[in-house]
């Protein structure tokens, strides 16, 4: 047995043995919870995650990064950059067809592809959130009537109806499509925190608050809500890739942000023009867009097996 | 301070109506409390010994519900109150404690604020005072190291950690009334013993009137003043607790009674189990409940349900035409015995070929638990 930090020994010392969590596991305490939560990582989830970490960083940070071109900024106008350029010191990644830096712009592309899909996302916590869990747990005919608008949304395609508002839209900027994008994606949250409303409704903690007296409103807040809250998150981290792929199809389409600002769909619909000539302008984007999305599902599956664990745990 | 009394329940039906038909689990049950004493309510599963508390204290959720009768707390009849005055109610004068600790806690919330919760929301208490509260009421329910555990989620402790943190946050408004629901049931027997001590202590400390509902006989022995005994959403035995174990009335209780182990019996000794299962709730025999598992039935029994009748003057209650103990019950055992009656059978070998039935059983007053 160690020295204790008094000196003196005494019997009860033998029977108490570690006296908390921390000394039993050293580092399973609050502190540390980051470090061991990356460690347990698989190494290809670590890269996933490091990757978009990368992304993330590089598009919120984008007007920092020292000697990044101008997304914009077109050499061959003023003469000093040429089109369809192979990677010099200057131009990391090669230029595009008319002459862009591509490192830029995939940068400059993350920005929107990311806002887009966090935002999009966020509104669907908050919005599906709110609605699926007063539904769940209200019920009543405002269930029937929310749920019934739901199913009827979901059976819209989004795709479509998606293209038809961004066609009809004379402006089209990241507002404005995070806006239209939002029209179709409160159904399918709502959907999942209605179930998980329904089945928290039903729980004893849910029927212990009542019994101490505890309003209906602040049983939505403090009992229902959050317990709803961890099911949309594990849901929007699957749909975080979702999202972005179809920010990226709408500008594939040329129904995304407006050119000339950069996105990833955007790239590569430019650079299906000259295809033939020069097929790197076309790769970046389209390799960048598959580790991004790859790393989202990656990540969100070894956080769906952590969760599995946990609850099995307790 | 004794004498006056706090609960009183007249008449009590729950009614659950589902697709198969009316499910009676609360079919009449009477019954009042005298402020500062204890009530045991024992029954088997599906005897509506649950639902009875739930009904008094206007739990029960649901369209298809249905409660009649009346249910008087300090005078005011608690099924007649609307929502608003019972919230006043709850958890302040009545508290209720729920069976599984891993279910009943919000496990997305520290224990710390879940004990102070209603405190929050009764009294206008700032977060200090609301944090040494919460703080007190974890080391008065005796878990230790209160302070690096009030930051602690539900799922970071154990199930008896857990249930005294449900006590804790039941006793934070000091309520006059506390329902048991089965407090120990999810619990292994060590942990019970101490749970139902604590509850115990705190009970008498508090001066506050404790209805605790569970199955087992023992853990009211010696822990409650007075015994309900429930079959079928009836009251079939009611008497103080010292009553019903030495002079048991009723063949359920006595046959419950019988079913529990006993450490002083040969190892091996098969469980005296009451033979049969309850009724179906949907679908109740005529006459007594219990007749069809009653190894004393008799034709009468199938035909008229008995009322619940005071035998002597000690307030001991029971629901039976042919009472343990009587001379009655004794013929009526025998002419089953030769009839070849399976439960009497059961109950006869059970028993031993030398001895009669009838005989109060052995328990230690201490209780096992």
């Amino acid at each position: 047995m160690s020295k204790s930090s008094g000196g003196t020994w005494a019997p009860s010392m033998l029977r108490r043995g570690p006296r908390n969590a921390e000394q039993m596991f050293p580092g399973s305490s609050g502190k540390s919870w980051f470090g061991n939560w990356f460690g347990k990582m698989p190494w290809l989830t670590k890269l996933c995650f490091l990757w978009l970490i990368l992304v993330i960083l590089a598009a919120a940070l984008a007007d920092l990064i020292p000697g990044l071109a101008d997304p914009n900024y077109q050499g061959f106008v003023f003469g000093d950059g040429k089109t369809n350029e192979g990677p010099t010191a200057s131009h990391w990644l090669g230029t595009d067809n008319v002459s862009r830096d591509i490192l830029a712009r995939l940068i400059y592309g993350a920005r929107v592809s990311l806002i887009f899909a966090f935002s999009l996302v966020a509104i669907g916590i908050i919005v599906g959130g709110t609605l699926g869990s007063i539904a769940g747990y209200f019920r009543g005919l405002l269930e029937t009537f929310l749920m019934a608008l739901v199913d009827t949304w979901l059976s819209f395609p989004a795709l479509i109806g998606l293209v038809f508002i961004t066609t009809m839209l004379g402006m089209r900027n990241l507002l404005v499509l995070v806006l239209v994008g939002a029209v179709f994606v409160w159904p399918s949250y709502t959907r999942i925190a209605r179930a998980t409303a329904l089945s928290v409704s039903g729980q004893d903690f849910v029927t212990a608050a009542r019994a101490i007296g505890t309003s209906r409103k602040r049983i939505l807040v403090r009992e229902i809500f959050p317990n709803v809250l961890p099911a949309l998150l594990a849901y929007s981290l699957v749909g975080l890739p979702v999202l972005i792929i179809l920010e990226s199809t709408l500008s594939f389409l040329g129904l995304g942000v407006e050119i000339p600002t950069a996105s990833w769909g955007g790239m590569i619909n430019q650079a299906r023009q000259d295809l033939l000539i020069n097929i790197w302008p076309a790769v970046w984007p389209a390799v960048t867009l598959f580790m991004t999305v790859y790393s989202f599902n990656n990540l969100a599956d070894w956080v769906r097996t952590q969760a599995a664990t946990r609850s099995a745990a307790i | 301070m004794g004498g006056s009394e706090i609960l009183r329940v007249e008449d009590l039906h729950t009614s659950f109506f589902l697709p198969i038909g009316e499910l009676q689990a609360v079919r009449g049950v009477s019954f009042s409390l005298k402020r500062g004493r204890s009530l045991g309510i024992v029954g088997e599963s599906g005897s509506g010994k649950t639902v009875l508390a739930r009904s008094i204290m206007c739990l029960n959720l649901g369209s298809n519900v249905k409660t009649s009768g009346s249910a008087f707390f300090d005078g005011r009849d608690l099924l007649a109150l609307s929502r608003r005055e019972m919230r006043r109610l709850w958890g302040t004068e009545i508290a209720m404690i729920f069976q599984d600790p891993m279910t009943s806690l919000n496990p997305m919330v520290k224990i710390g604020r879940q004990v102070i919760e209603h405190l929050r929301q009764h009294k206008n208490v700032n977060r200090r005072e609301a944090k040494q509260t919460a703080l007190d009421l974890l080391n008065e329910v005796r878990i230790p190291e209160a302070e690096s555990r009030i930051d602690r989620l539900p799922h970071e402790l154990s199930g008896g950690m857990r249930q005294r943190v449900s006590i804790a946050s039941a006793l934070a408004c000091e309520p006059s009334l506390l329902f048991a629901d089965e407090p120990t049931t999810a619990l292994d027997v060590t942990v019970q013993h101490q749970i139902l001590n604590l509850l115990s202590r705190e009970q008498r400390q508090r001066n506050m009137t404790m209805v605790m509902v569970t199955h087992d006989l023992g853990v009211i022995a010696g822990r409650t003043d007075d015994t309900l005994v429930m079959y079928a959403g009836k009251v079939v035995e009611q008497a103080s607790t010292d009553e019903i174990f030495e002079k048991t009335q009723h063949p359920y209780t006595e046959a419950l009674m019988r079913s529990i182990p006993r450490t002083s019996q040969a190892s091996h000794t098969p469980l005296a189990a009451i033979t049969g299962r309850p009724p179906v709730a949907t679908h109740l025999p005529a006459g007594c409940a219990f007749s069809l598992r009653c190894p004393y039935v008799q034709p009468k029994c199938h035909e008229e349900d008995p009322p619940l009748v005071s035998i002597g003057t000690s307030g001991h209650k029971s629901a039976c035409w042919y009472p343990v103990g009587s001379d009655a019950n004794r013929e009526a055992f025998e002419r089953n015995l030769s009839d070849r009656l399976p439960q009497t059978l059961a109950v006869a070998e059970s028993l031993g070929a030398d001895q009669s039935p009838g005989i109060p059983a052995d328990l230690p007053d201490g209780g096992i638990a």
